[in-house]
């Protein structure tokens, strides 16, 4: 009920979570003897999140429409499979299509990038169309496309990808690993959308009150099926520079990332009772379990206690978050 | 015996930045009906959130019984014999009337399972003595707003509560149901308990309560008996000034009918309304709760469809699918659920104010903020919205701050035509008052304006004419001369203005 003061408690919420953050790479740092802080490290760290934080934006702004997205890995998979098959040399032992010759690179993005939006479209079809609640309706979409990852790939990895394609996820520019830009680049369209566009303001208020978004003339139908086929175009963002990392694709690939994504969204502020939630944020949540997971890994903590950690750091981060709120309230 | 019930002393509250309730007072006797009054932001509320343990008081004694408590949640509060029933009820829709009196309390058997035999039995004999005509088994959800508020103050009872703390309990009921609730408050007194009745409402106070106490800007300025009160001296020490300056409408100049609305129908809700409206004009929807005006206006705006009907605006015929097409036709909406239909709750003051205009400031696809931020500066400024910034999240705001929002909300948008639905409802004098001023000045400038209250005072002196309705027709209208309370009352109750006035 502060009124004075609300706006340094404003200010001190909004980055609570960095501090956090701060307070974590300290720890690491400090643990490991300085081996986290190197660059190569540090640059492993930005390659390691930048999958995750590329869905979590997505993810974010679904949640800011009080929505949620459990389509996202398997979204992930079956652009895997479809943009692999396209680019794979043409010699290659596991070739889908055999003797045909690798498409040109960009046609190939724009088929993987159309794919995941007509996946997201679908799910925003069925919620703003239809009704069905957001957790049914991606869950539906989340078993079909890994269904179809599955029928395409015929159940196999495939790989030998051409370089040309392989670039875009183990090249860098100016030293930094290019999957970390892109996910900048998907940072700063996404933080500009939310807000700077109509559409992002108008996500905030239809996730806050869906009925006074109507009275106040905003196309509710309209911006959530834009929320949704975004977060899809995003999910196939992430599974080019994932499967391009790899050299492979897979249709068990981005098994639970949505799970991740959400999580890092969550960490990162974004309320799932909707109307809360930034880009920046969600980046932020995506290097808190980013830095973790690789101090865990230079700590040699086995990959099963990971996990436990994990979580547990997970459900104080998101503990605290919401003892600020109920302080605030 | 004591003699009082609940007594407070010298409460201080402090929130960061804000000195809540300087040393304030209130004793209750028992058996009595205690008015507690003031604008919003006097303190009322945060009085009784410190009374039910929901706060902590910084200093000041609270003695319940003769015996000095501190309360640390409401569940002690309860467990000592205070109840409060609140403006939004929370019951659990699927459950029975029974199950909802007895949450948290099941009666179990000698196996550890709960008795549900006994349980309806119970709360059936208590709804009895309370003379509650509502049958034990009920489903919750089945329920009027007004019926689940009798079953939570059943839940009191039940609970011997020996304070029962209602806050605006009337706001969403009928006459009848207001009558009813009454009666039960009676009962109560009858039984001793002991009720802070909060309102907005004069006639209930007068009607209901002993005692009142009137608080503002976090002090008492007064408590006396009901009785030696009128309603000006109650309005001059809830705002500090007189009654003379509460409706002002002013003189304005009626000019073209802007906007015809004929035969507009929408089945099962309303049949067959038509009304012009005029450029400069404030015309006034009277009629009961369930008459179908709002739901005319909803119609009118786009929420819903209409089945027949047409809608001319300056002559020409406008289709009207979504609120957007209403908006850009020049119209705007003030819903009468805040909460529910309006504001933003999470969102910045800023937000709130700027979204329904958004599409008229862009500089590109990009959103011109700065142009938002003077906007949304100069509405806080002419309103005069009592908001520490922009950023502020819309929900720490006082309800007639909320409703200013949402006021400069619809300016925004520059509209010809401002439909307002109870725009009142809930507020403070003081805020009532600046919202009377601000629709007489509108008028002024040439807007038309429709007023949908159930506010009999408010309705007769802002209006220019007045449409009745009753069941979802309209029964008739009258001029600004002819109107009169009883001639509305009659009409809205299903008597058409001729039969009326045939009986004299």
């Amino acid at each position: 009920m502060s009124r004075i003061n609300s706006s340094l408690l404003s200010v001190l919420k909004k980055y609570s979570i960095l501090f956090i953050l701060i307070g974590l790479v300290l720890v690491i740092s400090v643990l490991s003897g300085g081996v986290f802080l190197r660059i190569t490290n540090l640059l492993n760290v930005l390659r390691q999140i930048s999958v995750i934080g590329i869905i979590s934006l997505g993810v974010t702004m679904v949640i800011i429409t009080a929505g949620i997205d459990l389509s996202s890995g398997a979204i992930v998979a079956i652009v895997s499979v479809v943009v692999a098959s396209l680019v794979q040399a043409p010699n290659a032992a596991d070739r889908l299509f055999k003797g045909g010759q690798p498409w040109p690179v960009f046609s190939v993005l724009l088929i993987g990038l159309l794919i995941g939006a007509l996946g997201g479209l679908i799910n925003g079809g069925l919620i703003a169309r239809f009704k069905i609640p957001p957790f049914v309706a991606t869950l539906g979409m989340m078993t079909f496309a890994r269904g179809w990852a599955f029928i395409y790939s015929q159940g196999r990895p495939r790989g030998s990808l051409i370089p040309q394609f392989e670039i875009i996820g183990q090249g860098s520019i100016f030293g930094i690993p290019n999957p970390a830009w892109v996910l900048l680049i998907c940072v700063l369209i996404t933080h500009v959308i939310l807000k700077h566009t109509l559409w992002g303001r108008y996500t905030y208020a239809l996730g806050s009150n869906i009925q006074a978004a109507i009275v106040s003339g905003i196309n509710t139908n309209r911006y959530i099926l834009l929320v949704y086929t975004y977060a899809g175009f995003l999910s196939a963002v992430a599974s080019i520079v994932l499967t391009a990392r790899i050299g492979s694709g897979q249709p068990g690939l981005g098994m639970s990332y949505e799970l991740d994504a959400i999580a890092a969204s969550v960490i990162g502020g974004t309320s799932l009772s909707g109307g809360i939630g930034s880009a920046g944020g969600a980046l932020i949540g995506a290097l808190i379990i980013g830095v973790m997971k690789n101090g865990l890994d230079i700590l040699n903590v086995s990959a099963d206690f990971q996990q436990v950690m994990r979580a547990i750091i997970i459900v104080v981060a998101v503990i605290i978050d919401v003892r600020k709120n109920i302080k605030r309230s | 015996m004591n003699q009082y019930v609940l007594e407070m002393i010298g409460i201080h509250k402090h929130f960061p930045g804000v000195h809540a309730l300087k040393g304030v007072d209130l004793r209750v006797k028992p058996g009595t009906v205690h008015g507690v009054m003031g604008e919003n932001g006097a303190g009322k509320s945060t009085l009784m959130k410190v009374a039910i343990g929901l706060y902590k008081a910084d200093s000041g004694t609270i003695r319940f019984k003769g015996e000095e408590v501190s309360f640390n949640s409401i569940h002690e509060a309860l467990q000592k014999g205070i109840s409060m029933i609140h403006q939004e009820l929370s019951p659990l829709p699927y459950m029975t009337v029974a199950q909802n009196i007895f949450l948290g309390r099941e009666i179990l058997n000698r196996f550890g399972l709960i008795d549900h035999k006994t349980i309806d039995r119970e709360a059936g004999k208590i709804l009895e003595e309370l003379k509650i005509n509502i049958p034990p088994t009920r489903i919750m959800g089945e329920l009027s707003v007004a019926q689940m508020q009798l079953i939570e103050i059943a839940e009191a009872v039940s609970r011997n509560a020996e304070l029962v703390i209602m806050d605006e309990p009337t706001s969403a009921l009928t006459e009848k149901e207001v009558e009813h609730l009454f009666e039960i408050i009676h009962n109560l007194k009858a039984r001793g308990v002991a009720v802070v009745y909060i309102s907005h409402k004069m006639d209930e106070i007068f009607k209901i309560t002993d005692e009142v106490s009137v608080y503002r800007d976090g002090e008492l300025i007064d408590c006396r008996k009901t009785s030696e009160l009128n309603r000006e001296t109650l309005i001059k020490m809830m705002v500090g000034r007189s009654i003379d300056q509460f409706f002002q409408k002013g003189k304005a100049q009626i000019g073209e009918t802007i906007l015809e609305v004929e035969g507009l129908s929408r089945r099962g809700v309303f049949r067959d309304v038509s009304f012009t409206l005029k450029r400069g004009e404030i015309l006034g929807f009277a009629g009961l709760v369930g008459a179908g005006r709002t739901e005319v206006m909803e119609t009118l705006f786009g929420i819903y469809p209409k089945e027949r009907g047409t809608i001319r605006i300056k002559g020409k015929v406008v289709e009207i699918r979504s609120p957007y097409d209403a908006i850009r036709s020049g119209m705007a909406f003030l819903t009468e659920d805040r909460k529910r239909s309006g504001l933003y709750l999470n969102l910045s003051v800023r937000d709130n104010i700027a979204i329904a205009s958004l599409k008229e400031h862009l500089k590109g696809l990009l959103i011109n903020h700065s142009q938002i931020r003077s906007i949304c500066e100069q509405a806080v400024q002419t309103l005069s919205i009592k908001t520490p910034n922009l950023e502020q999240q819309v929900m720490f705001l006082s309800g007639g701050n909320q409703q200013k929002v949402l006021v400069s909300r619809w300016l925004a948008t520059s509209p010809e035509i401002l439909i307002l639905d109870e725009p009142t409802r809930g507020i403070d004098v003081g805020a009532k008052a600046e919202i009377y001023k601000l629709m007489s000045s509108l008028a002024q400038e040439g807007k038309a304006i429709i007023l949908v209250s159930s506010e009999m005072p408010e309705i007769l002196a802002m209006s220019d004419r007045i449409v009745v309705m009753h069941e979802g027709e309209k029964i008739g209208e009258l001029t600004r001369d002819e109107a009169s309370p009883e001639k509305i009352l009659h009409m809205a109750t299903g008597e058409p203005l001729a039969t009326f006035q045939g009986a004299h």
